[in-house]
């Protein structure tokens, strides 16, 4: 059994224990644990279910490469799924449940999948797609959507708080160990502007377990005196609890601090996303321990030998009374060792290699410990808990010599670099043949924006697995400034690299012997994919989901690829890596948010009138960044209702829009009417100072892309109305083309949009209100249709164009932004009297469709050509060239078979779904239905009692009175009539009185 | 996420202060030009893995277009210049042949 020892534990204080709940059951442990180490210490071993066999599954790791503990943690808005035990601290009052499991975790049904295992192998997924269609959907997919994904999703809003922060650093060393902190002394020194992350919430990472002598004091003290002298330096920022997420171009680091998750409800924000420009990157983030293949080294018990030692010296648990080792290097006797020291058993180690005659090895044989060299586990046995090891030998084939009677087994397969930030962008590897791992290939790193490289990969992290190498590798690469830390550490005999024990285990061996523990991927699954011919990594990767788990491969990949390139008869860096992509670890939803959440998710725009609205029964629609008024809800009005009403009044009586949205831009110089006539389709510089056109934008590629009125304000100065959506958008069109193809013509722009608040003041009785307000000429003779005018009205400072898009007599009126709510607030007092409504967004939309006027955005999307919406009226014939004039000389855009702009009445004068498409005879060659139309615009127009609509139809003006078949749902065939697309007071009378 | 600096204000911005604006140094094709000519400037675009000529703007600073010489495969910066310009700066092209010696020039 895993039990608390009663003394040691370097990194708990006994004297603050800690209650917490697994699985509802109460809990202790103490300040310092981690959950894993509180779990152990309680002798719970068994923490999760496999995701594909439902195997039990213990802890294996102490760190971030852990890929079995993973447990769902608090409740209602603090839940979060598939935190990992390793690396979440212990407070007091922790919950959490274990995942992947039914009924429960000691007892679960899944585990059937166990044995079925013969009838799952790799890719088992994939060969489901090849049965008949009707078993994939009726059997397959049924049952695995169910077992698929480990924790539940929260259903609560996330109750905590995250921010973002920004930093800038000469140099990131990314690694809190004796490498990293020799390097930032070093880099301090020489004084560099130096940030030292660190992932977990202590400093000098192994150094202080696996016994290290720096200048002659134990690791920890030098340790504590690094820190204290980084601390002391102004130039030096110290982080704990910040993983480095990923490296980007040109040194672009991302970084995760977990502010508060140990200590929840302190009032500070629960995570940090740190966004860090880099001058240089060190990546001191040490080497992972690789597991041994053995048939049943997934069962709960056997555990990472380096884990073993962690959790007896940092925390005081023991993973077991009797542990057997298993390695191929000598670096795990430090764990026999240690075990010995905490007054435990170790029944033997068991070692591949032919001989060990190391200082580590001799010690424990002086010990009294049995060191079985050449020998490998052939079994170990055991179901919910090891309860024993069968011995083999590592050269055979796994006939058992013995059985050791044990209740943990610490295995060590030797080590890997960390190698993620470094191939995150770019650095490359090289393969160690003598120390059996992938380390970062010095003349192939990551390089930044001046070419050079930009991280430098230190200790561990760069291969250098012993402490004294590590230190000297950091001190140099950090500048050698001062004295170079002297470590001691013991020495240690080559590693033998082992990928499969024994070397010759059969198939049924080879089916238990677990490379990817959290997904189920074993030898057998990864062998069984190279016969099948999966020779890529990748492609291996995908087809087992060998590494595809939330620990992406940590344990794992190594192995599995280096029984894939023993399948392939090929070397193991012929084979090469799967890609290391970001995040290190995974990251929170929350912490990518950060404050951007709620009200503040993206910032707002609000008209001058924005706070009238609100109090006045707006219904919202958001049109982009801005909130526009979709309609005005009088009490106990539906929302069509409003939209009806408003569009009746407007038609008869009058109406107030809030058009403060669209866009204008001042175009002024002595080139700015040669400028915008090779911007618009058609004559601006005619334009008279006075007067107002409409006008059509289109790309290069001659497609529309905007539209609005252009208002001539004196000789050299034009305002170009635009689209709400289009006024950012098109300021920047012309900026380019100013900028970078005109650039010797006069010409200065201005985006004003914001500048002014706008009304449009429609209908029959618009006249009497502004006469109303008065000080202004606004009669029939005395202002003409398309002309604008200055002046003061009602005591505002206003601009007036007479332009209509109600097909109402219309007068746009802008004021100076500041005075816009005012001006709203007179002009519905004045209206009073006349029956004057504001109307929202949907009443325009109707009214002009009823018009037959176009709409940016509904009629056109992207492919279609003025010519398409019959505009050729607004095409200047005379200009040699404006952009889009020669893309729409292609023969295609002058095609008499392109679709053009219709009118639609259904016959039943009900209303078409948008964007139905009218069918043609016939299938194209791909059996699908011929088209020959579809709807860009639909409504009910409350003025015709009927619904009406416009679309794109072949050969549509001269088909006019033809039904057209619409397929709508469920096989229903609305017919509609090919009509005007001007509904509504085809000779424009009312706008002109 | 690249870092570029602004030829104008001389700020050195980050990718998210800026809007990539395509292949640098085109000719436009209007009317009266040929088919060929007319796609190749509308559509027929360099994807070089190497040595590119862009145009970028310093969207959320000054506004100005500038243009912008760098390694697609490494993300190496040889150098930025103004919108104004005809073809890439001598010394710029210099740099580049110092650099990159079998790059084939920027046309």
């Amino acid at each position: 059994m895993s039990t608390r020892l009663s003394k040691g534990g370097r990194l708990i204080d006994r004297t603050k224990p800690l209650s917490f709940t697994f699985n509802g059951r109460r809990m202790k442990g103490y300040q310092g644990d981690t959950l894993a180490a509180a779990l152990l210490g309680q002798d719970q071993m068994l923490v999760g279910r496999s995701f594909k066999y439902h195997r039990p599954r213990g802890v294996v790791a102490s760190g971030a490469e852990e890929p079995n503990g993973l447990v769902g943690l608090g409740t209602g808005g603090k839940f979060e799924p598939n935190q990992r035990l390793t690396t979440t601290e212990l407070f007091d009052g922790a919950s959490s449940t274990s995942q992947n499991h039914w009924p429960s975790l000691d007892f679960d049904v899944g585990v059937v999948n166990n044995s079925l295992a013969r009838f799952l192998p790799g890719g088992f997924y994939y060969k489901t797609f090849m049965y008949p269609r009707a078993a994939w959907k009726h059997v397959f997919e049924p049952v695995i959507r169910r077992s698929a994904g480990l924790g539940a999703a929260p259903t609560a809003r996330d109750e905590d708080r995250y921010e973002y922060a920004y930093a800038f650093a000469d140099v990131v060393i990314v690694g809190g160990g004796i490498a990293g902190l020799t390097a930032a002394l070093s880099a301090g020194r020489k004084g560099q502007r130096v940030m030292l992350i660190e992932q977990t919430a202590h400093w000098g990472g192994r150094a202080p377990v696996d016994g290290v002598e720096i200048d002659g004091k134990p690791a920890d003290e030098w340790i504590r005196s690094a820190v204290e002298a980084l601390g002391k330096m102004e130039n030096v920022t110290l982080r704990l609890r910040m993983m480095a997420s990923g490296l980007y171009d040109h040194g672009y680091l991302l970084a995760y601090e977990r502010i508060a998750d140990h200590s929840p409800g302190d009032g500070r924000p629960r995570h940090r996303l740190w966004r860090i420009r880099a001058g240089h990157v060190m990546t001191a983030t040490g080497a992972i321990e690789r597991p041994l293949s053995f048939a049943g080294n997934d069962i709960p018990g056997v555990m990472l030998a380096s884990a073993v030692r962690d959790y007896v010296v940092n925390w005081a648990v023991s993973p077991g009374d009797r542990t057997v080792v298993v390695t191929n290097n000598d670096d795990a006797y430090r764990t026999a060792l240690a075990l010995l020291e905490a007054g435990l058993m170790v029944p033997a180690v068991i070692d591949a290699r032919p001989e060990a005659k190391g200082a580590l090895p001799d010690a424990v044989r002086a010990r009294g410990v049995r060191v079985l060299t050449g020998h490998g586990v052939a079994k170990v046995k055991g179901g919910k808990r090891v309860t024993g090891v069968t011995t083999c030998v590592q050269a055979g084939q796994g006939a058992e010599l013995e059985t050791i009677a044990c209740d943990a087994v610490a295995m060590s397969g030797g080590w890997s670099p960390v190698v993620h930030l470094w191939s995150h962008c770019g650095g490359k590897l090289l393969w160690d043949e003598a120390q059996g791992m992938f380390r970062p290939d010095p003349v192939r790193p990551p390089t930044g924006a001046d070419g050079a490289a930009m991280a430098t990969a230190i200790g561990s992290a760069n291969g250098m697995l012993r402490a004294a190498d590590a230190v000297a590798d950091a001190h140099m690469a950090a500048g050698s400034e001062g004295d170079l830390p002297k470590a001691i550490s013991a020495e240690e005999a080559p590693m033998l690299p082992v990928w499969i024990m024994p070397q010759g285990a059969g198939p049924e061996l080879r089916a238990k012997m677990w490379l990817d523990y959290q997904n189920d991927v074993k030898v057998s699954d990864v062998q069984l994919a190279a016969r099948e011919g999966y020779e890529s990594v990748e492609h291996t990767k995908r087809y087992t989901t060998l590494g595809m788990a939330t620990d992406q491969g940590k344990l794992s990949n190594i192995n599995g690829l280096a029984v894939l390139s023993d399948a392939l008869h090929q070397g193991i860096p012929q084979t090469g890596t799967t890609t290391f992509r970001p995040p290190y670890t995974p990251i929170s939803m929350g912490a990518i948010a950060g404050e951007a959440r709620g009200e503040i998710f993206q910032p707002l725009r609000k008209t001058p009138m924005h706070g009238h609205h609100e109090t006045h029964g707006a219904h919202w629609e958001p049109v982009g960044q801005w909130r526009r008024v979709y309609c005005f809800q009088r009490t106990g009005e539906g929302i069509h209702d409003a939209v009806n009403r408003e569009i009746r009044t407007v038609r008869t009586a009058a109406g107030l829009l809030d058009a403060s949205t669209l866009g204008k831009i001042i175009v002024k110089g002595p080139d700015a009417g040669r400028f915008l006539d090779m911007l618009y389709t058609n004559m601006m510089s005619t334009l008279p100072v006075g007067k107002c056109r409409y006008g059509l934008m289109c790309n290069e590629n001659g497609f529309l892309s905007d539209d609005g009125v252009v208002a001539r304000l004196t000789e050299d100065t034009w305002l170009c109305h635009t689209t709400t959506g289009g006024a950012e958008r098109i300021h920047g069109w012309m900026e380019d083309w100013l900028q970078c193809e005109w650039w010797d013509w006069k010409v200065y722009t201005a985006n004003v949009t914001e500048e002014y608040a706008q009304v449009a003041v429609a209908g029959p009785n618009a006249r009497k209100i502004l006469e109303k307000l008065g000080g202004m000429d606004v009669s029939k003779e005395g202002f003409p249709a398309m002309e604008w005018r200055e002046g003061t009205l009602g005591g505002f400072r206003a601009r007036i164009y007479r332009i209509s898009f109600s097909g109402e007599l219309s007068y746009e009126v802008a004021v100076p932004a500041s005075e816009g709510r005012a001006f709203w607030e007179s002009l519905l007092a004045a209206g009073e009297e006349f029956g004057v409504t504001p109307y929202g967004t949907e009443a325009m939309h109707i009214m002009r469709a009823e018009k037959g006027f176009i709409m940016i955005g509904d009629e056109t999307d992207g492919t279609v050509i003025p010519q398409d919406l019959n505009l050729q009226w607004a095409i200047s014939k005379k200009k040699a060239d404006y952009l889009g004039k020669r893309a729409q000389e292609r023969s295609y855009m002058a095609s008499p078979d392109r679709w053009k702009l219709v009118g639609l009445e259904t016959l039943d004068g009900g209303v078409i779904p948008d964007g139905a498409y009218a069918v043609a005879d016939g299938v194209n060659p791909n059996g699908q239905r011929n088209v020959q139309g579809r709807v860009t615009s639909t409504y009910f127009s409350p003025t015709l009692g009927k619904g009406i609509a416009m679309g794109l139809v072949k050969h549509g003006p001269d088909r006019m009175g033809e039904v057209i078949d619409f397929p709508v749902d469920n096989g229903r065939i609305v017919k509609a009539r090919i009509v005007d697309p001007v509904f509504y007071d085809k000779d424009g009378e009312k706008q002109n009185v | 996420m690249l870092t570029l600096e602004c030829p104008y204000c001389g700020v050195k911005a980050e990718e998210t202060e800026l809007a990539a604006g395509g292949e640098a140094h085109l000719k436009r094709y209007g009317p009266g030009s040929s088919d060929a000519e007319f796609d190749g400037y509308m559509f027929s675009r360099k994807n070089p893995k190497g040595v590119h000529f862009e145009r970028w703007r310093h969207a959320y600073g000054c506004g100005k277009w500038f243009l912008a010489a760098r390694d697609t495969a490494t993300l190496e910066v040889f150098g930025t210049y103004p919108a104004q310009s005809k073809e890439p700066p001598a010394e710029l092209q210099a740099k580049i042949k110092a650099k990159r010696p079998n790059w084939e020039g920027y046309k």
